[in-house]
């Protein structure tokens, strides 16, 4: 659906920026394009929505050429998503989020209720949307940043670095809602970055560059198997490419699918027997269809006994998941980031497939080893 | 403990008479601001786009303000006879430079990074003057209209040397009279008042419209 022909950006002072970049970007993928610092990543961006405009070659879209389309027109139908977040200081988070839309001219109505539906999409209460952005967190401004550039429905959207000046653990989380969110929505999208982490992690396709031109586009599994050159290698680092070599790479294939779980309707009582035949001090907590709801621990069960009796009126439901297709290397840094015993596993519509434990992790890890010795 | 004696007296006797010239000096400075404002705003709005004539356009009203009043309005009287017109149009020539160059900056100091968020969004150059670069520099744009009301309610009082009347009349009247300390200052302290009061209201107006307080006017 994106297309670059020969595409080359000269700047003033006849420095090639880009030089005759030719990629082809499928409908609903996800690419990152990467590279050191001054490498043409921005400019490679900028130019698909004409924030800066081709020196040679032809960028289309959907088959048309963009230099022949309104660009103020064009740019409505593009989302735009940037490092320093952006969002209006006088504008309240609605209207932030609606700007496009009202640039299309929708009624007020159709916007508020475009501005609800968007915040539900990340988890935010809907009373944020009268705050004002500097009301919020880093993380969730830019939540509002990303919902912002989602507004109008846009089929592509332009991200430059957007969760680079964000901590860690915030990053990570919305790094793995954000890819969630892309599988759901089916957008295409363009993304810089300069961290391989997030690029492996979020990318279908990954764009290396460097100084103005393309070095590698593949899959993150096969840069990392086959890195085109030394330039690519000592890009990824060796840490990486040791990381990628052990046959199993999902959590699906590791994962123990018999976690200890209990019913929400259940009682407390049958709660702690569980717990006793199971030696856990806690119990992942499903409803109907098997959905994950949450998770109790036995001090939650001591503290609400007198309470409450149900499983369902003392369920945690703040609590981090994966899905079975996630890596193993990224959940590894993530549960030891976020000090959590066990993560559950879950597909796409939330229902509990199994569990990884720091135990099967150490399994892993001894059979690795043993596998070696075995080799010799 | 005489002075204040005469001036409560003055007061008592002229009461309505300082009161016409109290609202005569405050009109002249208001016009003057007001055309000044209707002028230089878009003048500034201008420069801040175009920045090749921002040098050219701010020495101009610079050059307007290094000229002594008594001098400008003698000029501008030469030109335009006597009266409050010739009054209003100095107030306006000098209310020009704190107007203009405080858009200018204004605009110009409105975060790069959100021109180019509304630029990429699709927003016309228009629109992102209206919605975006106006709105976030209206605070610094009051700044310069305050600080031209109190130069031009200062400035005013010399209106009175080509017939325009207003709060310097009186002070004319007390240095003409025998004894008129009192009637100086019965001239005097309402214009001081009105510049500190000018002073206050556009200060709080100032920082209603600051983007940091911008949940109040919602
Ligand atoms: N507006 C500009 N004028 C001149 N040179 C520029 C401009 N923008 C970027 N460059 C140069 O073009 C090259 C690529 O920049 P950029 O696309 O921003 O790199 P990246 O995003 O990969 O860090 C750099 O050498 C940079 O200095
Ligand atoms: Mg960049």
């Amino acid at each position: 659906m994106l297309t670059f022909e020969n595409v080359t950006k000269i700047y003033s002072g006849n420095k090639k920026a880009v030089n005759n970049l030719n990629l082809e970007i499928e409908k609903g993928e996800f690419i990152c394009f990467i590279g050191p610092s001054g490498c043409g990543k921005t400019t490679s961006m900028k130019m698909v929505n004409r924030l800066i405009e081709p020196t040679e070659g032809r960028i289309l879209i959907d088959g048309k050429d963009i230099m022949k389309q309104n660009r103020v027109q064009m740019r409505r139908e593009i989302g735009y998503v940037i490092q320093q977040i952006g969002l209006f200081p006088h504008m309240t988070i609605s209207e932030n989020i609606t700007l496009v839309p009202k640039l299309l001219q929708w009624s007020k109505d159709n916007r508020r209720e475009r501005a609800k539906e968007l915040i539900k999409l990340v988890n935010l209460p809907e009373e944020y949307l009268d705050r004002y952005p500097q009301e919020l967190s880093g993380g969730q401004q830019q939540r509002i940043g990303v919902l912002r550039a989602l507004a109008s429905n846009p089929p592509l959207i332009l991200m430059d670095e957007p969760f680079g000046a964000l901590d860690p653990i915030t990053r990570d989380g919305l790094q793995e809602e954000f890819k969630n969110l892309q599988r759901k929505l089916g957008k295409t999208i363009v993304f810089v970055t300069h961290d391989m982490d997030e690029a492996i992690k979020l990318a279908d396709r990954i764009v290396i560059m460097r100084d103005g031109e393309i070095v590698q586009v593949d899959t993150p599994d096969e840069i990392l198997r086959n890195p085109a050159n030394e330039f690519v290698e000592s890009f990824i680092g060796k840490e990486r490419l040791i990381q990628t070599r052990p046959d199993v790479k999902t959590v699906g294939q590791i994962m123990n699918k018999i976690p200890a779980t209990v019913h929400k309707e259940e009682t407390l009582s049958t709660a702690i027997q569980r717990m006793k035949e199971k030696r856990v001090d806690s119990l992942l907590v499903i409803g109907e269809d098997q959905t994950l709801e949450g998770y109790i621990d036995v001090e939650d069960i001591e503290e609400n006994r007198k309470k409450s009796t149900l499983v369902g009126e003392i369920v945690e439901t703040e609590l981090y998941r994966v899905k079975e297709d996630s890596l193993i290397r990224d959940t590894i840094q993530k549960m030891l980031r976020r000090h959590t015993k066990y993560v559950p596993v879950v597909d796409d519509d939330n229902r509990l497939k199994g569990i990884v434990t720091r135990a099967t992790l150490a399994d892993l890890v001894y059979e690795s080893i043993w596998g070696d010795e075995d080799d010799n | 403990m005489d002075l204040l004696k005469e001036l409560v007296t003055y007061y008592n006797d002229n009461g309505a008479y300082v009161w016409t010239e109290f609202y005569r000096h405050f009109l002249m400075s208001a016009y003057g601001v007001l055309f000044a404002a209707i002028v230089g705003i878009p003048i500034g709005i201008l420069i801040a786009r175009y920045s090749k004539l921002s040098p050219w356009v701010i020495s101009f009203v610079n050059v307007i303000q290094t000229i002594p009043a008594l001098a400008l309005l003698a000029v501008l009287m030469l030109v335009m006879g006597l009266g409050t017109n010739t009054v209003i149009l100095a107030l306006f020539l000098y209310s020009l430079l704190p107007i203009v160059k405080n858009t200018y900056t204004g605009i110009l100091g409105v975060d790069k990074t959100l021109k180019e968020a509304g630029n990429a969004m699709g927003m016309t150059r228009f629109q992102i003057l209206r919605m975006v670069e106006l709105p976030l520099s209206l605070s610094v744009i009051m700044a310069g209209l305050r600080t031209a009301l109190v130069i031009a309610i200062g400035i005013a009082t010399i209106g009175t040397f080509i017939g325009a009347g207003g709060l310097g009349s009186i002070i004319v009247r007390g240095t003409n009279a025998a004894e008129g300390g009192a009637i100086i200052l019965a001239g005097a302290i309402p214009t001081a008042l009105m510049a500190v009061l000018a002073d206050f209201v556009m200060g709080w107006f100032e920082r209603l419209l600051s983007p940091a307080n911008s949940r109040k006017l919602s």
